[in-house]
């Protein structure tokens, strides 16, 4: 199927553009008119994939995130999040509610908020190549 | 400054403001630690009243906190989430270990 409309943006591995990396996706995906709560739940979802990204992906070093935004026809959307960092080895385990390589401070739910938070999510990686992380959702209009 | 701290009688309330992820987390933890642990409060009420938005960064800040406050039997007590927030604090299954408060109404 052929995009409708579609956007880049990539930005280096700095924690500070987790914000930025999200907002991008909802100013882009404002253009299906959502209602603030799908809005919202992609934003998240979005979020929790660039962190990965940053903290994960190139725990070691700066990188840099790459992120497409395709929109398709009847209000689906399509953002893929990835990186060229040292990726996963296992993503079964990975997408295992509570697993987490994190420490302390990370709650190991990542994944299971893009999965409750979007239709599907789809992951790909090759470990020391990088991992992409593929969020659909469908966005019904507002009223 | 995105906390704001204020103590009395053994609660230490952190009003929160702006958007939790794994950035503007840090800063917060730094901040309420700091305090914490000098005046090992017996409840830790952390406000999110202030907060549009919160990835599982915020609940990575809230399990921290009440593994903290378990080092000196304190508890950490949630108010002033707005339901987006209360969507992600559901789906982590957090209010096993931290006591939600909701306002009346
Ligand atoms: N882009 C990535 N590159 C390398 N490893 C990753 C990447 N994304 C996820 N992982 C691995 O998968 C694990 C689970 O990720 P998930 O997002 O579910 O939890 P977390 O990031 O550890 O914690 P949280 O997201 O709750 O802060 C991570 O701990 C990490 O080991
Ligand atoms: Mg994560």
């Amino acid at each position: 199927m052929k995009a409708l409309n579609q956007a880049q943006v990539c930005f280096s591995s700095n924690s500070v553009n987790e914000s930025f990396g999200r907002a991008a996706v909802a100013a882009f995906l404002s253009q299906l008119d959502p209602t603030v709560a799908d809005l919202t739940d992609m934003k998240t979802a979005v979020s929790e994939a660039v962190t990965n990204a940053i903290v994960h992906g190139y725990k070691d070093r700066m990188g840099t995130v790459y992120i497409t935004i395709k929109i398709f026809e009847n209000g689906k959307a399509v953002v893929r999040v990835r990186d060229k960092g040292c990726g996963i080895p296992d993503i079964e385990q990975a997408m295992e509610p509570l697993f987490t390589t994190g420490g302390e401070e990370r709650a190991g739910l990542g994944f299971a908020v893009m999965q409750s938070f979007c239709d599907s999510v789809r992951v790909t990686s090759a470990v020391g190549r990088g991992t992409s992380v593929t969020l659909t959702k469908h966005f019904g209009r507002k009223e | 400054m995105n906390v704001q701290l204020s103590y009395k009688e053994g609660v230490l309330t952190a009003k929160l403001f702006g958007e939790i992820d794994h950035h503007s987390a840090k800063e917060m933890r730094e901040t309420i630690d700091d305090t914490a642990q000098k005046l090992k409060p017996y409840c830790l009420r952390l406000d999110f009243t202030g907060v549009p938005f919160m990835d599982s960064s915020g609940i990575g800040l809230i399990l921290g906190r009440v593994r903290m406050c378990g080092f000196w039997r304190g508890h950490v007590v949630l108010c002033g989430l707005s339901q987006n927030l209360n969507k992600m604090v559901e789906l982590s299954g957090i209010a096993g270990v931290a006591a939600i408060e909701r306002r009346a109404g």
